[in-house]
């Protein structure tokens, strides 16, 4: 494949310039984080991560702390849940998620006085299996998004923990709009590297990389600045073209290190592993602290809010009172995400509620929210162009609506990460992505 | 529930450029060529142009809506195909002759095949290639650009081994020779051509290999290589027909092979065919071998190892 941005040459057309040239709209990258007073009632979903979900540890009429253990599950592949406020747990039923999906979720109704668990203190850790399960304790999953539980990847089986010989932190923040990773990084730098020399010692890598996009240079030379004065480890800053999608994991692995996963392998196949930026920080602050994951910086942004702004909030707070403490919304609302417009779910509620992985709210007001009518195929060949996993969209389209499941196989539907690069740039608002998720089921459906 | 929201797949962002706005650049990148042919040919070059839009469009119109689709003339894509039919015609050609020429090639061979993305051949060159075997005569006859009498082809003198009367190179980078009105103004066509790659329309894969071909195979026949890159249509072919969207090759792989194929087939045609020019034949020859290139030229899937995907 060509080297990754294209360079003069993919300027000019003659070779592939993967990525799209999405607007950054990052308004709030300026904005300090403001605490937002836990809400009156918060819902916790037992699945906020991939794998297993947890089981309700309380019930209803239960007086539970901030930090308290109310859910967790046997399974491996799985991440305990917290509470984010004090008060009673008032329910404890199923309820229809985001995905349309029925999930347990428990609902607390805060007092107000927001008291800790009086049991949490600092873990303590002398050993690796400490480590590992002080990170499984702080029910820490992947903050970028995917929502895999962190000790589940930092815990490798012996022989490829061997091979593994980079660690990766994202700080790319390559979705318009969001800019908590970026504040992350700016507010809470020493956090961001004392994370990761903890991490980089667990895994004993020979090199650790932070990969930030070049539109973002006060973080840049903040943690350029830290980075030197750290002594324990050498950890580089590697400087990304702020071009989409540059924070996807498999374009920094190459990013960084030149290497490119194979379809259908994980990172560590290739010797390395990717974190995101506030999940290290995160790290660092629970092994301080103890106290797990039960708040979150979520960008708060959209043409639908008042006024935009990063906010700390628990998790499990109802969209609508996040955005009421943004002053509310800005004419009419129309679309609600949760993330990043480009690979953001959009939610049909907004009593939805913050969730472990959320990194951004954004409403949309009537005018960005509509979808634009397709129009027929013109083959200009631009999806081709701007697929970073150098895949064929618009073949896909074709080859799910005739149900050819062999040629999406062969054409290596499942290496697309969904990034809408492709459905981005098309010029007759084909609804590839749409399309391709049809033909991933298809293919995953045929058993084959 | 207090507020509906819209649910729909990501990506909930969408670029500006749109089927639309790549078609009124491609209209911007040919009026040099159209200026300069109204210069070269005078005001009927403008006439048989605004004849063959014109039936062009109401062809498309009608022709939408008898098959009860969603009407496309807003796409101006009817008004690319006219304007680049248009430009493949003799100045003197009937009127009547062009606005047929027009409705062949919305009607037959773009809307037959499903309208716009779906003819599996350019349209204006299809639409070309009928007129010229159903009017040999009239579309053969090239009124010269300096008194309006019937003159010959630089491509035709050629091959009737009439060179002596050749215009200069300079005449013919400028336009002052015989030929259909768009194609011989090399030096508009080049601004057109320039501007549609700064603007992303086009990937300069195409002209410059279909040109480069052309040029570097003449040479090795012993042909004046500079006379046969300029002239007959080949930077009209090479920059606005070649590089039809829907009849080229979506990977760049494939535009490469496609341009050498149709250079190839230019110079051949040109120099052992019974017709002195070729470009027209040799790009809906390479068209119908699209399918075929892409997919020989299939990208290979990021992370896919040369010696795995075998």
């Amino acid at each position: 494949m060509a080297s990754y941005s294209g360079g003069i040459l993919g300027m000019l057309g003659f070779v592939k310039s993967p990525g799209a040239p999405v607007p950054h709209r990052k308004s709030t990258k300026d904005m300090e984080t403001v605490d937002m007073p836990a809400p009156a009632v918060v819902t916790i979903p037992m699945s906020m991560h991939i794998g297993a979900p947890c089981t309700p540890k309380v019930k209803p009429g239960d007086q539970v702390f901030v930090g308290q253990l109310i859910g967790d599950s046997d399974a491996f592949v799985s991440a305990p849940i917290h509470s984010s406020v004090s008060g009673t747990v008032k329910k404890v039923d199923a309820m229809l998620s985001f995905g349309g999906t029925y999930t347990p979720c428990i609902v607390i109704e805060s007092d107000g006085k927001q008291t800790p668990d009086p049991s949490i203190c600092p873990p303590k850790v002398k050993s690796e299996e400490d480590l590992i399960k002080a990170i499984r304790d702080s029910g820490l999953v992947g903050l970028g998004g995917a929502g895999f539980p962190a000790h589940v990847k930092l815990n490798p089986a012996a022989d490829v923990k061997k091979k593994i010989d980079t660690l990766i932190i994202n700080g790319a923040e390559c979705e318009p709009y969001l800019t908590a990773d970026v504040r992350e990084m700016l507010e809470d730098s020493w956090d961001i590297i004392s994370g990761i020399q903890t991490v980089s010692k667990l895994l004993d890598v020979d090199e650790t990389i932070i990969g930030i996009e070049d539109n973002k240079p006060e973080a840049i030379t903040v943690i350029q600045e830290l980075a030197e004065k750290n002594d324990g480890i050498t950890i580089r800053v590697k400087e990304l073209p702020a071009r989409y999608p540059q924070g996807a994991e498999k374009v920094l692995i190459k990013q960084c290190t030149g290497r490119e996963v194979p379809p259908g392998k994980l990172p560590a196949d290739v010797g390395v592993i990717v974190m995101n930026v506030t999940s290290v920080g995160f790290l660092a602050r629970y092994l301080k602290t103890g106290m797990p994951l039960t708040t979150k910086r979520v960008t708060v942004d959209g043409s639908a809010v008042a006024e935009p702004k990063n906010v700390r909030v628990c998790i499990g707070t109802p969209v609508k009172d996040v955005i009421a403490f943004c002053g509310g919304y800005k004419g009419e609302p129309s679309k609600l995400l949760y993330g990043g417009p480009m690979m953001g779910t959009p939610i049909y509620s907004d009593e939805q509620p913050i969730l472990k992985n959320t990194n951004g709210i954004l409403a949309f007001d009537r005018a960005e929210a509509q979808s634009l009518e397709p129009s027929a195929c013109i083959r200009c060949g631009r999806c081709v162009n701007a697929c970073p996993m150098n895949l064929m969209p618009t073949m896909f389209e074709k080859y799910t609506a005739a149900e050819k499941i062999d040629e999406l196989k062969r054409l290596n539907i499942m290496t697309c990460m969904e990034c809408g690069c492709c459905a981005y740039v098309c010029p007759a608002n084909r609804r590839l992505v749409q399309s391709i998720r049809i033909g991933k089921t298809l293919v995953r459906n045929s058993g084959k | 529930m207090d507020n509906k929201f819209i649910v729909s797949s990501s990506p909930h962002l969408s670029g500006t450029v749109k089927t639309k706005t790549i078609m009124i650049d491609v209209i911007i990148g040919l009026i040099p060529a159209l200026v300069a042919s109204i210069i070269i040919f005078g005001p009927r070059a403008l006439l048989v142009c605004a004849v063959s839009i014109a039936a062009a469009v109401i062809a498309e119109y009608i022709c939408r809506k008898v098959m009860k689709r969603e009407n496309t003339i807003g796409d101006f894509s009817a008004v690319v195909t006219g304007l680049l039919l248009a430009f493949n015609l003799p100045s003197g050609i009937p009127l009547w002759m062009a606005a047929l020429g027009s409705v062949i090639a919305i009607v037959v061979v773009k809307q037959m095949f499903g309208g716009i993305g779906q003819n599996f051949v350019n349209p204006a060159l299809a639409a070309r290639i009928i007129l010229m075997t159903s009017f040999p005569t009239q579309m053969t006859t090239w009124p010269s650009p300096v008194d309006g009498t019937a003159s010959s082809t630089p491509l035709a003198m050629i091959a009737s081994g009439n060179t002596a009367d050749l215009p200069s190179y300079l005449d013919m980078f400028l336009g002052s020779r015989g030929g259909c009105l768009g194609e011989t103004c090399i030096l508009a066509l080049l601004i057109g051509g320039v501007y549609l790659v700064i603007r992303k329309v086009i990937s300069p894969i195409i002209p410059l290999t279909y040109i480069g071909v052309v040029f570097v195979f003449s040479a090795i026949l012993g042909q004046d290589c500079v006379m046969q890159i300029l002239s007959g249509g080949l930077f009209l072919g090479a920059i606005f027909m070649a590089t039809d969207y829907t009849t080229s090759p979506l990977t760049n792989k494939g535009k490469f092979i496609y341009a050498v194929g149709c250079g190839i087939l230019t110079v051949l045609i040109r120099t052992f065919g019974a017709l002195p020019e070729g470009v027209s034949f040799s790009i809906i020859i390479m068209n119908i071998l699209v399918p075929h290139i892409e997919r020989l030229t299939e990208p290979k899937a990021f992370g896919v190892r040369k010696e795995a995907s075998k």
